[in-house]
This record gives C-alpha cells, structure tokens and sequence, in this order.
C-alpha cells in the first residue's frame, strides 16, 4: 500500500510497507529516535519517537504508514516528554560527554541537543557498571549502554551470531554476553561484525579509534541531528519550494504549524517546568 | 632559610599565646588556597603557612579508562594550560604504542610544538596582564579597588587591551591546531589527528608580526617596572634554591621536549641531559598533613636540601642559551642584571615570564612558514608498550605524566607532577620570607596582607589545576586576640562590596 499521511501539516508520501518514522524520513521530517535503525526490525524502545496518529499515541518507529493518517509530532507535550525521555537516560547511566571518544558522533549527545537538554533534571542513578575490556579489539563501557537493542538485533539479524543480548528488568536491565565466561573476548564478535560498529552511544568501541576525527569534521559538527538523519537532498528541495502542505480541515487536533520539516521547534522550546521528585 | 617559620613552638600555641590570620582564599591566582599566619601579642610571626585546600583526585579516577582517552580527560584539570597536560599524556600514551619522540613524524612534532608555544604564550599574557599587572602597574599595596585588570584598563588602556590580544592570539593557535580554544582534541597515539590547512596557518600569520611586537612591548614594560624599583624588586620574596627544568641537548631553552638540568643555587649543574623517564630514581614527594599539595625534592639531597624551583625562572636560569633572537637578547641582559650565575629573585619571574613570551612569539613566527605544518604524514605507530612517562614544560614548569596499562589497554596506575607542586617549598618559603622580613611585628591590614599574596602570585601558581573567577572571589580576614575573641574582621562579597569591623 501506498500513498500520503499528513505530519504536522506536511504532506508525506509513503512505499509499501514503510513506517511512519520512515516515511517521514525518506520525505525530510525529522522524528527524534535511538533505537530505530533503517533496515532493521522495527524495536519501539525508546520511545523517543513517539507521535499522535489520528489521536492516539504511537511509536513511529514501529507503526505502519497509512493513506489518510493524520501525524502529531512537534507538538509542545510531545516535545516536553522527548526531553524528559532523554534526560531519564543520562540520569541512568553515565555519560561523561567531555572526554567520551564518541562526542561529537554520538546520537544520544546529538538528541539531547535537538531537545534543548540543558540539565538532568532527575536525580543521578550513579550506576555502578564495569567495562568490558577483555576483547583485543572491541571495548563495552556498559556506563553508556541506553538498552537499544541494536547490537543485539545486528548480532543477530546481520552477523548471525547472537552475541549479545538484554536481560534484567527496570533499573537491573543490563547488556549480557553470549559467551562462557560473559566476557567478550570469549565470546564469537569479530571487528568486522556490523555489532561492533552500529551502538548510537559509545557503550561498543572499536579499540584504539578513538579522536581520529579531529572537531569540525565529526558528524554532528556542523549539522544538528534533524538534518543529518534525513535525506539532504530532499531537505534542500524543501528549503527551496516550501514542503507540501496537507490538508489543514484532515486536523484532528491543533498542530503546531511548522515551517519545515524540524522547525527547531525544540531548540527554542525553554526545559521542562521543574517537578519535585522524591528520591 | 625560614623554614622555622613552617610551625609554631607548640606550647605557645598550646598555652593559647597565639593569634591566627587568614588570606583565604589567595586571590588572582588559579584555584583554591589559603595563607594563615600565628603572631604573638607583639605581632611577631610565628608560622607562616600556604595550604591548598583543594583535592585533585585525578589520578584515582583515571584507573580503569583506555588509555587512549588520557590525553582528553586529564586536560581536564584545568582550563588555563590544558594543552599542557594533553600533551604531557599525549608524549606518555605515544610510548604506549610505542613510539618515542625521535619516530613522531616531522609533522606532528611541529603541530604539537605549536600547540604548545600557543598555549605558554597565553598562559603568560594571562598571568602577566589580568592577574599580575595591577600589583606591578598600581603598588603591592595599592588601593584593593585598584588591582585588578578592570583598573587597569580604565589606567593602561593600551597595555590592558594588548594582554587581551595577545591571549587571544594563544588561543586562536590552539584553536586551529585542535579545534576548541579550551579543551579541543588533536593529540592522538603516535601522532596528531589533523594538520593545519593553508587558511588556517594564513589566518594566523597576519596578525603574528604585531603579536613579536607587543610581547616585546610586555617585556621591555616589567623590565622598566623591576629596574626602577631597586633593590626592592630584587629582594622582595626572594630565596636561593636549586631550579629543575628540561633544555635542549645543545643547552637551550625547551618547552616540548628534552632532557632533564638541575643547578644548585651556585649554578653549578647537578643533573645534565637526564633522561625522564628515570624521574623516578631523580625525584620524591613528602606529603605534610596540613596540607593537599605534596612537597617534591631531589632525592640526592634528600628532603632539607633537595627542593627546588621549576618555571620560568628556572628554565631562563638554567639554559645555556634561547634559540630565538630578541629573547636571546633579553635573556643575557636579563643575566647581567642579576650579575651572578644564578638570579634568585622572586619577581624576576615576571621577568623570565616575558622573556618567554617574546620567544613563544618568535617561534609561532618561525613555525608558521615551515610547510610541515601542512602535511598530512601525521601517525607513527609501533609495538606496544606497558609504562608511558611524558615531560613537559608546562607555563608554570616541568610536568610530569606517568602511566601503566594492562594487558587490555586499561589504566592500571597514574601519577601527575603538576609544576606547581613542584614549587610548593618555594612558595611557603617565600610566604614565610615576606611574613618575616615585611609584616612581622607590624599593624597587620589588607593592603599589608597583600605581600603575601603578590608573594605566591609571582611563581604564577595553579592550586588546583583549575579555572579560576576574576573578581568573584569572597575573601574574609579576621583578626583573633590571644584568648581567641574576634578583634576586627574584614570581609570582601563577591559582588566587590566590603564590610569592615567586628561582629
């Protein structure tokens, strides 16, 4: 199936079998996500990118296109829990963005960008969790680890291995090891592996790989997220023509009216009123 | 020589004969530290102490990272020479794959020498101009709304607007070298991770010309203010001791990369052309209970006799020679100043200070027509190695960076020579010589109280390795009778207000 959904008032075409986040993607709307990957299974997570479709809250990452939909993304309540979602997991574990290697190429530093994050606002969990050295070539600082699920997915769908795995619930979640000892020296990952390369943090490391990219040329340098993650080429055409609008009586509840794909809306968007939270 | 200032004869301070005054914190420096000083009821000094109140911590929490992240994180430790300290781990992990200093490639030996010219070059603009020029320019004890470089910009605007230029100019040269002025990345193991491109090296060649200019102006300025204020400027805090500093293998000044001199305060050379990496053979640290700041000393000479100074007096004292010019110049008239082997004069950091500027100025000039700069042969690697030890000249002296790993690339044990620690005996020395020789026995003030901090300012010192807040620091003074009632109290806020009298 295929034809046109309407985000925020902006007219989306879909293929068969997209989902919403992709469409959107694919057409130069930018719904923030972490645990979405194109060509993986769909997962639902982290729940970042969560929109209203025809009124009802959805994960776009894992809910099919439809003609007619009718998409709530950039909406100030969504905002405000994209942020507080985001804040949730720098409060988990420990992110030390000012001598991580992956600063500057990491996607959660680059969401929490997108979404203003200007504080933790919850109280630090001050995770104790151990790193994982033992491999000669891969590194796991479980410290970084935001339980997205893709390194178990590209072990599993891309490699063939089942490397890796989730287990635990709520705050003993953790990353585990498919090996005998629970080392990842002893378990089957190779360098090479789509595994090592595909976390969005930087919980799996290549070793020694680390500040190769001088600052100015790492990913998110000179563009935030919202256009490195769509398709430039169609961002281009949007800024140049104006994106297509939909239908504004199709709008069931009152959009933010955006003037793009990612008005910054966001980054305009002061932090979350501050809720008293008990430890 | 006034080491029986270091503590108080403990039964006078048992019977409660003694009154504490407090500098705290010691203000226009880098981090946190405190002086107090015991008088007796005639005013005399009894003690005379600097504390560093401050806890690093650094080496405890670097256990158990790559090594590869050392050079990133421990620059951390401060904001005004972290480039001194990426590059002290980035000589030390360059040793953990397995490349010694003569295999970096040509390239990266001049990036990270640039790097480093930058960044003793703003270091000493800073100290020079915002935290050192209003007791120089306006008198030790000079009105305390006066000193501070607000003052002297509305007095000296032009000296006042050249040390921001030429701090400036420092840190544009960090910048394109690695990207951020404060806390980039551009050290990596074995080499640099970018070369500089044509904009770039132009960009920082048309201002360079007036930037050897007005480090001339700089020098030629504490020059006339230390000469024109004999033999004040040449007493004032000053000690003999032995001065630690690298040279080049010909004698000369270095700031990157050489062996280790030690002269003694005859300037006869104890240690020449010593190898780092055996600093552990040459070197000890006592620790002192009232204190954070470790105190380091030449084994040899064991603890009494074997501190030393390390610095930019130090290093201007020991080399044979600078390869640049007009510091060349200003060093031998420097020398025939002082007249003796060695200059022991305390101020005559501020001195050296400049001359070094002028000669970080003259090679960032010499450097940026060398077409290395732009060559993009920037890695060596080797065979891997256990134990890195890095040295370097620091702006305020010989630093020290040592690491071990294991077999998984992990840090298994650290430890940092920060420079200042390295001038801790020097700086209570001095304390204790301005405490005897100008403030015992007299009406203590907070201009008086001002000596002992123009005192420790003079070795430029980094109490914590941290960023430090012009003008916000609270500073409190209180006075205490020998039954220990408060006399008088002076407290400046942070928004610059003072309240004086006794609660």
């Amino acid at each position: 199936m295929s034809g046109t959904l309407c985000i925020d008032g902006i007219a989306v075409p879909f293929s068969d079998g997209q989902t919403i986040i992709e469409a959107a993607r694919t057409a130069g709307v930018y719904i923030p996500y972490l645990c979405h990957r194109l060509g993986y299974a769909p997962y639902g997570s982290c729940k970042l990118c969560t929109v209203k479709v025809n009124g009802r809250t959805n994960t776009a990452c894992t809910m099919p296109a439809a003609d007619g939909q009718t998409v709530i993304s950039n909406s100030p309540d969504l905002q405000h829990d994209r942020q507080r979602i985001t804040q949730m997991l720098f409060v988990e574990g420990n992110h030390f963005c000012p001598s991580c290697e992956k600063s500057g190429n990491c996607q959660l530093q680059a969401v929490a960008y997108h979404q203003n994050m200007l504080d933790n606002h919850y109280p630090h969990f001050y995770a104790q969790r151990e790193m994982d050295a033992s491999h000669p070539d891969i590194l796991i600082d479980h410290d970084r680890c935001i339980f997205c699920n893709l390194c178990v997915r590209a072990s599993k769908e891309k490699d063939g291995k089942e490397v890796f795995g989730i287990a635990g619930r709520g705050i003993h979640k953790r990353l585990v090891i498919n090996s005998p000892s629970g080392k990842l020296k002893d378990s089957e990952i190779s360098v090479n592996d789509e595994a090592a390369h595909v976390c969005p943090t930087g919980a799996i490391l290549v070793k020694r790989s680390a500040y190769l990219a001088p600052i100015g040329e790492r990913i998110y340098d000179g563009h935030p997220i919202s256009e490195v993650a769509c398709e430039k080429a169609v961002i281009r055409a949007g800024e140049a023509s104006g994106y297509p609008s939909c239908d504004p009586t199709k709008l069931t509840d009152a959009p933010q009216q955006n003037g793009g794909p990612d008005s910054h809306y966001a980054a305009t968007m002061p932090p979350a009123p501050d809720i008293k939270h008990g430890r | 020589m006034y080491e029986y200032l270091e503590t108080a004869d403990p039964a006078l301070v048992e019977a409660g004969k003694l009154k504490r005054v407090a500098v705290d914190p010691v203000s226009r420096v880098e981090g946190h530290g405190k002086v107090t000083l015991l008088l007796d009821e005639n005013n005399q000094v009894q003690q005379a102490r600097l504390h560093i109140v401050e806890f690093r911590g650094f080496e405890k929490f670097i256990q158990g990272r790559p090594y590869w992240e050392l050079p990133v994180m421990v620059q951390r430790l401060c904001g005004i020479c972290p480039v001194s300290h990426h590059l002290a781990a980035a000589k030390a992990i360059d040793q953990l794959v397995g490349v010694d200093p003569a295999n970096l490639p040509p390239a990266a030996d001049k990036l990270r020498r640039l790097l480093h010219f930058g960044q003793v070059l703003q270091s000493h603009a800073l100290h020079f101009f915002h935290l050192s020029s209003p007791d120089l320019l306006f008198g030790f004890e000079s009105e305390i709304g006066k000193r501070n470089i607000v003052a002297v910009l509305a007095d000296y605007p032009d000296i006042g607007l050249q040390g921001v230029k030429l701090r400036k100019y420092g840190q544009e040269v960090i910048r394109m070298v690695c990207g951020k002025r404060i806390h980039g990345t551009g050290a990596i193991p074995g080499g640099m991770n970018k070369a500089l491109s044509k904009d770039e090296r132009d960009y920082l060649k048309q201002d360079i010309g007036q930037i050897v200019s007005w480090a001339q102006g700089a020098l030629q300025l504490v020059t006339k203010v230390h000469t024109s204020n004999l033999p004040y400027y040449d007493d004032f805090a000053t000690i003999r001791s032995n001065y630690l500093s690298l040279t080049k293998p010909d004698g000369a000044l270095e700031l990157y990369h050489g062996g280790i001199r030690v002269k003694n305060p005859q300037g006869e050379t104890l240690v020449d052309h010593y190898d780092y990496c055996d600093y552990p053979e040459l070197i000890r640290e006592e620790v002192r209970s009232w204190t954070y700041m470790k105190f380091p000393y030449l084994t040899a000479l064991g603890k009494a006799d074997g501190w030393y100074r390390v610095g930019p007096l130090a290093r201007v004292n020991n080399c044979d020679f600078i390869d640049t010019p007009l510091a060349e110049a200003a060093r031998v008239e420097f020398k025939q100043h002082g007249g003796a082997a060695m200059v022991h004069s305390t101020l005559a950091f501020h001195w050296t200070r400049m001359i070094e500027l002028l000669h970080c100025a003259e090679s960032i000039q010499i450097l940026l027509d060398d077409p290395d700069l732009l060559s993009h042969d920037l890695v060596a690697k080797g065979e891997k190695r256990y134990e890195g030890i890095g040295v370097i000249e620091a702006p305020r002296g010989t630093l020290f960076h040592h690491y071990q790993i294991d077999e998984n690339d992990i840090v298994t044990k650290a430890n940092l020579i920060v420079s200042t620690t390295s001038n801790n005996t020097a700086m209570n020395e001095s304390v204790r010589q301005v405490a005897a020789e100008y403030l015992s026995g007299r009406e203590l003030t907070e201009p008086l109280l001002n000596n002992l901090e123009v005192a420790i300012r003079a070795y430029d010192p980094c109490l914590s390795c941290a960023t430090h807040a012009v003008g916000k620091m609270p500073l409190q003074l209180e006075l205490v009778d020998v039954d220990g009632k408060l006399v008088d109290k002076l407290v400046r806020h942070s928004s610059g207000e003072f309240i004086h009298g006794s609660e």
